[in-house]
């Protein structure tokens, strides 16, 4: 299976994702943004960090680069594009994925392990992973999802919430939200579930004796069902 | 010409940034300030000499580029 992750000016999360695709069987290669076409791919990642130094908004200007054109066709034909925190925030900004991801209620930059349930695994990035719950790491200050109550309705009706915040049992309350977002949206899909924006890094958790190996699930999975 | 334009959040959209700016005015004895919202405020030089051209030129740039219409609005001065 090959897989293309994406280098904006300021991705800081593009090598631990390359290292986290090779792990788990991926052939991937590294595009730069600035060039026009894609390799052949099986999966298309736009991976963290502060491309463009997060100017204007976080993911706006990456949104508009070179290679997007690509992306975007390479989704809109049914590929798999999975965007990690500044890539989902480059998700919303393309207009591929509804809504948009502002700063963080409290204002603070957040940095710690949550645990995210998964709220559909009627798609390939979570069909066989076992667990309902998973423990990942989040780095970010704009992650607190937000869209308009219509957007939201659609999101629900069409079952595009992929993950939520929740506690080590699951529970997906208020008091379990760490930046504000709403219905504690952690990530979500776009209708047809080809497309995957996440705030939670999974290649940060693919090492038992460094981390966890909950991001070790996600991959496993997600190579297994291509 | 230049061409000014001010991109401000919608109303209903939080804006922890203005609610922590109107707390410490508050803080610093302007007790009387009750709401700060924050936006952004853009200089565009464009090599156009029709204003109504010019206009319609950056309103398309504010729909791609300068606001997100999700949580924004803009306003061409």
């Amino acid at each position: 299976m090959k897989s293309s992750v994406i280098i904006f000016p300021g991705s800081n999360c593009d090598r631990d994702m390359d290292v986290a695709l090779k792990k788990f069987g991926f052939k991937n290669q590294m595009v730069w943004h600035n060039d026009a076409d894609i390799p052949k791919s099986d999966l298309i990642v736009l991976p963290g960090g502060f491309s463009y130094g997060d100017y204007l908004r976080c993911g706006s200007i990456a949104g508009k680069s070179k290679i997007i054109k690509s992306v975007i066709d390479f989704a809109n034909s049914g590929g798999l594009v999975l965007g990690i925190c500044n890539g989902f925030q480059i998700l919303t900004e393309t207009g591929l994925l509804p809504g948009i991801l502002q700063q963080n209620k409290y204002l603070n930059f957040i940095c710690k392990n949550v645990f995210v349930k998964i709220k559909n695994k009627e798609n390939k990035y979570f069909k066989n992973i076992k667990k309902e719950i998973l423990e990942l790491h989040i780095a970010h200050n704009e992650g607190n999802y937000f869209c308009s109550k219509d957007e939201l309705k659609s999101i629900e009706d069409n079952n595009q919430i992929a993950v939520t915040y929740c506690d080590q049992k699951g529970d997906d309350n208020e008091e379990n939200n760490p930046n504000g977002a709403l219905k504690n949206i952690a990530g979500i899909f776009n209708k047809d579930k080809n497309i995957l924006g996440m705030m939670p890094h999974p290649e940060r958790m693919i090492d038992p004796f460094l981390s966890g190996e909950d991001g070790s699930l996600f991959f496993e999975n997600l190579i297994g069902s291509l | 010409m230049k061409v000014k334009v001010i991109v401000t959040l919608k109303n209903g959209v939080l804006d922890p940034q203005g609610k922590a700016i109107q707390q410490t005015l508050n803080g610093m004895s302007f007790q009387n300030v009750s709401e700060v919202r924050q936006g952004k405020y853009f200089d565009i030089e464009v090599n156009e000499s029709d204003e109504s051209k010019a206009k319609t030129q950056v309103e398309d740039m504010c729909k791609k580029l300068l606001a997100n219409l999700v949580i924004e609005d803009f306003k061409i001065l």
